[in-house]
C-alpha cells in the first residue's frame, strides 16, 4: 500500500491521514513528496572504466522516500552525516533533479512545469536557508542588494524607494536595524548573517522555507535567538518549514513532526512528542540515547555500537540490521516498509510483528527544574 | 587534597596586531588534579582553545604569553625553550584536536606514525614499539588492530580516525591530555563512543583531561569540574553538577537556559540578547555587563574577580560579600528574560 505507484490519483490517496488519523482533509498538503529517489554517479572516469573493465557505480543517496508537509507546520528530517537529509532539501529546492519520484507543491507536480514563467511563480513561494552564513552571502554585495535581489527578480514591488522600504521592513522583522542595509556581510557576526539570510528568504513573500542546518554553525546562545526568531516568523507569516538537522534537541524544540533518516530512507516519522516519548525504530532509540543530555549528568547510558555502513554497498534487507540489537533473519533479507503504527509510521519488522518491545522512554518534560 | 598536576596562574595571552594589542586570555587561573577531567566551555572566541594551546606551548605568532605562569607537577613550563617543551609535549602532555584528518599524516600508515611517536619518547626498539602500538589501538577500540595498524588514515572512518588520534596522544602515557573539541566533527552516535572512551581512559590510567568544547552536553557527561569562559576570562568554575543545576553567574544561567533539551516543553528558549564582544571592544568592568539582565553600577566600572558563590566560584559582583544576593542564578526567569 505504501509503495503504490506515484502520481496515480494523488489527491484521492490517503495523503498523510494515517499520520493524523481521522483528520478531515479538504486541501492537499503544501508539499507532497512521493517515492523520491536520487542516485549519484560515482563511477571512475570513462577511460578508467574501459581499461579496468569496472562497471558504472551508483550511490543511492535518497531511496524512495515519501512524506508530506502541511501548511504552517515544521517537518524535520534528522539523521547522521551521509543519511541523505541534505540531498532531500536540495531535491525539493530544485538544486538537484530527482532520479525518480515526484514532488508536488500546492498540488502541482514540479516536474510537469515546463514554462519558465510558471516555474518562477512557484519558485518564488519557496526559499532556502543554508548552514554556513559565511558562505551563503555575497561578500561584495551590500545587505540591501542581497535582500533586494529576490524582490527585483520576482518583481514583488517596483521602484527603488518601495524596494528600500521593503528591505527596511524585512530587516526589522528579523531583529536588525534598517540602517544595517548599507553595510556589508563582513561587518556582521554569524548570528546576524543568519538573520540576513532569513530576511532574504522572506523577501519574495515565500511561504515555504527549506532550512538546511540553519543553526549548526552558531553558538548556543545565538542558536536560541535564531530558533526563537524562526518560531516568531512562522507564527506571524504562517510559514511552513522543512528543517534539516542532526541535532535532536534542536529538532525536538522546533518541529511539529520529525522524520528519522538512515542510509537514504525514512525509518520512522511521527509527531515530535510521540517520537521523543516513545521512539519505535531501534535506530531512533539509539540516536536518542546517544544525545549527551545535560540533565543526566554523570549517569551511564546505553553504549552505541558500530558505524553507518558504506552507502555504496548497503546491507540487504533493513539497512540498520548490522547495528540493530534486535535483528533477526528476516531483517537481513526483507526490506521493511514504512507502515503506520499507533500514531506514527515506522519501517521495522520487529515493531510491527511485536518482537521488538515498545517502551515509553520519556514521561513528561524533563528539562532543568 | 593532592598537589595539582597542572597549575595555571594569572595566565594572560596577547596578540599584537596593527590595530593594537588584543588580550585573548585575561588573568585565567585554574588547577587540574591528577586523574581529573576539567571541562572548559564557552562560545567561539571566548579564549578556551587559546588557553589550551598556551599550555602545550603551541601558540603561534603574533600570539604570546604576556603574563602569569603554568606549572606541570610543580615545574614551570611556560618559559621553557622550544626543545625542552617538545620533550614534554607528547611525553607528559598529550593533545587531541578537533579534526582527526589534519592530525594524521596521510602519507604514512597509522602504525608508522604511532611507532615513531612511541620511539621519540620512550626507549623502545621497533618491535617493542609496534607491539605497544597494537596494544594501544586495541585499547581505544579499533577492531583487529594487528591488521589495521598497516592501514593509511584514509582507510578509516571519522570516528575510527579520532580513536587513532587518541591512541597517538596516549603513546607515552602522559599525565595530562588536552582535548580540544574532540567530538565536534563526529556524528552523535560516534560522539557518544568517544566520550565513553575518554572517560574510561581517564579512570584506568589516572590521566587528567582538559576537555575544551562548546557542547555543554559533552561536558555534563564527562567532566568532574567545569570552567565557563567569556571574553577571555573564566566567569565561573566549579563542580559540574553545581554549575549546570545551580549556576551562579548570569552568563552561565543564560547559557544553560538557551540549550534546547529533548522533551522540554517550552514555546521559546530563554535567550541572551546580543553577542559576545569582539576582542578589540571588550567593555570595561565586567565584560558581560552590556548583556547582563542583573547589571548594576559597579559592574560597569569595576572588574569582578572569582568570588565564592554557593559551591562554585563566580566572577560576578552579585556575590560580593557586602551584597548578599542569594540564588543569583535563579532569578533569571523573573522578568529579566526577553521572552
Amino acid at each position: 500500500m505504501h509503495s503504490a505507484s506515484a502520481g496515480q490519483q494523488p489527491q484521492a490517496r490517503n495523503t498523510g491521514t494515517d499520520l493524523k488519523a481521522g483528520t478531515p482533509r479538504s486541501v492537499p498538503a503544501l508539499l507532497q513528496v512521493r517515492e523520491l529517489t536520487k542516485d549519484f554517479d560515482v563511477s571512475r572516469p570513462w577511460l578508467n572504466r574501459m581499461i579496468e573493465r569496472s562497471p558504472r557505480q551508483l550511490l543511492r543517496a535518497v531511496d524512495h522516500i515519501s512524506f508530506e508537509i502541511e501548511r504552517g507546520e515544521t517537518l524535520s528530517l534528522v539523521g547522521e552525516s551521509g543519511c541523505g537529509k541534505s540531498t532531500v532539501a536540495r531535491l525539493i529546492c530544485g538544486l538537484y533533479a530527482p532520479t525518480d519520484g515526484s514532488i508536488r507543491f500546492d498540488g502541482v507536480d514540479l516536474a510537469t512545469i515546463t514554462k519558465r514563467s510558471d516555474m518562477l511563480a512557484v519558485r518564488r513561494r519557496f526559499q532556502m536557508i543554508f548552514q554556513d552564513p559565511y558562505a551563503s552571502l555575497n561578500p561584495r554585495w551590500s545587505v540591501e542588494r542581497i535582500i533586494a535581489e529576490p524582490i527585483r527578480s520576482h518583481a514583488i514591488v517596483k521602484g527603488d524607494a518601495a524596494i528600500r522600504e521593503r528591505v527596511a521592513k524585512l530587516l526589522s522583522d528579523v531583529g536588525m536595524a534598517p540602517s544595517d542595509a548599507r553595510k556589508y556581510p563582513h561587518e556582521f557576526s554569524g548570528g546576524q548573517r543568519q538573520r540576513i539570510s532569513i530576511a532574504r528568504a522572506l523577501s519574495s513573500s515565500a511561504e515555504f522555507l527549506v532550512c538546511d542546518e540553519p543553526t549548526s554553525a552558531l553558538d548556543v546562545s545565538v542558536q536560541a535567538q535564531i530558533l526563537n526568531l524562526m518560531k516568531d516568523l512562522q507564527r506571524e507569516h504562517g510559514l511552513t518549514y522543512l528543517f534539516i538537522s542532526h541535532n535532536l534537541a534542536v529538532v525536538s524544540h522546533i518541529s511539529t513532526r520529525v522524520g528519522v533518516m538512515y542510509l537514504g530512507r525514512i525509518v520512522e516519522i511521527a509527531p515530535t512528542k510521540t517520537l521523543f516519548q516513545r521512539p519505535l525504530h531501534p535506530y531512533t532509540r539509539m540516536l536518542e540515547s546517544a544525545i549527551p543530555d545535560i540533565t543526566m549528568s554523570g549517569k551511564a547510558r546505553t553504549p552505541v555500537a558500530g558505524e553507518v555502513p558504506n552507502p555504496l554497498n548497503p546491507p540487504t534487507g533493513c539497512t540498520f540490521n548490522p547495528r540493530c540489537p534486535f535483528a533477526r533473519e528476516k531483517c537481513r533479507v526483507d526490506r521493511p516498509e514504512l507502515l503506520p503504527f499507533d500514531g506514527a509510521r515506522v519501517a521495522c519488522h520487529g515493531v510491527h510483528e511485536g518482537w521488538v518491545p515498545v517502551e515509553v522512554v520519556r514521561q513528561a518534560p524533563d528539562h532543568l527544574a | 587534597m593532592t598537589a595539582p598536576l597542572l597549575e595555571v596562574r594569572h595566565l594572560r595571552v596577547e596578540f599584537n596586531t596593527r590595530r593594537g594589542t588584543l588580550v585573548a586570555v585575561d588573568d585565567v587561573s585554574f588547577e587540574i588534579a591528577p586523574g581529573e577531567v576539567l571541562g572548559v566551555v564557552g562560545e567561539s572566541g571566548a579564549g578556551k582553545s587559546i588557553t589550551g594551546t598556551a599550555i602545550i606551548g603551541l601558540l603561534e605568532r603574533p600570539g604570546r604569553i604576556a603574563g602569569g605562569e603554568i606549572r606541570l607537577e610543580g615545574e614551570r613550563i611556560d618559559n621553557l625553550p622550544g626543545e625542552a617543551m617538545r620533550r614534554i609535549r607528547g611525553r607528559r602532555i598529550g593533545a587531541i584536536f578537533q579534526d582527526p584528518l589534519t592530525s594524521l599524516n596521510p602519507l604514512y600508515t597509522i602504525g608508522h606514525q604511532i611507532v615513531e611517536t612511541i620511539q621519540a619518547h620512550l626507549p623502545m626498539n621497533h618491535a617493542e614499539a609496534r607491539r605497544r602500538a597494537i596494544e594501544l589501538l586495541g585499547e581505544v577500540g579499533i577492531p583487529a588492530p594487528e591488521r589495521r595498524i598497516d592501514h593509511y588514515p584514509h582507510q578509516f572512518s571519522g570516528g575510527m580516525r579520532q580513536r587513532v588520534v587518541i591512541a597517538l596522544a596516549l603513546c607515552a602515557n602522559p599525565r595530562l591530555i588536552i582535548a580540544d573539541e574532540p567530538t565536534t566533527a563526529l556524528d552523535v552516535s560516534i560522539q557518544a563512543q568517544i566520550i565513553q572512551l575518554l572517560k574510561r581512559l581517564g579512570r584506568e590510567h589516572g590521566t587528567a583531561v582538559m576537555l575544551i568544547t562548546h557542547d555543554m552536553g559533552v561536558i555534563a557527561e564527562t567532566a568532574d569540574r567545569v570552567a565557563v569562559m567569556y571574553a577571555g576570562r573564566i566567569v565561573e568554575i566549579g563542580p559540574v553538577q553545581q554549575v549546570i543545576h545551580d549556576p551562579q553567574h548570569p552568563y552561565t544561567t543564560g547559557l544553560m537556559g538557551s540549550i534546547p533539551a529533548v522533551g522540554q516543553d517550552t514555546e521559546r528558549l530563554p535567550q541572551i540578547e546580543g553577542s559576545m564582544p569582539r576582542l578589540d571592544a571588550i567593555p570595561p568592568g565586567c565584560p558581560f555587563n552590556p548583556r547582563c539582565p542583573r547589571v548594576f553600577d559597579r559592574c560597569r566600572v569595576e572588574r569582578p574577580d572569582l568570588l565564592q558563590a554557593n559551591r562554585t566560584l563566580a566572577a560576578c559582583w552579585l556575590h560580593a560579600p557586602e551584597r548578599k544576593a542569594p540564588g543569583a542564578g535563579r532569578d533569571w526567569s523573573e522578568g529579566a528574560v526577553h521572552a
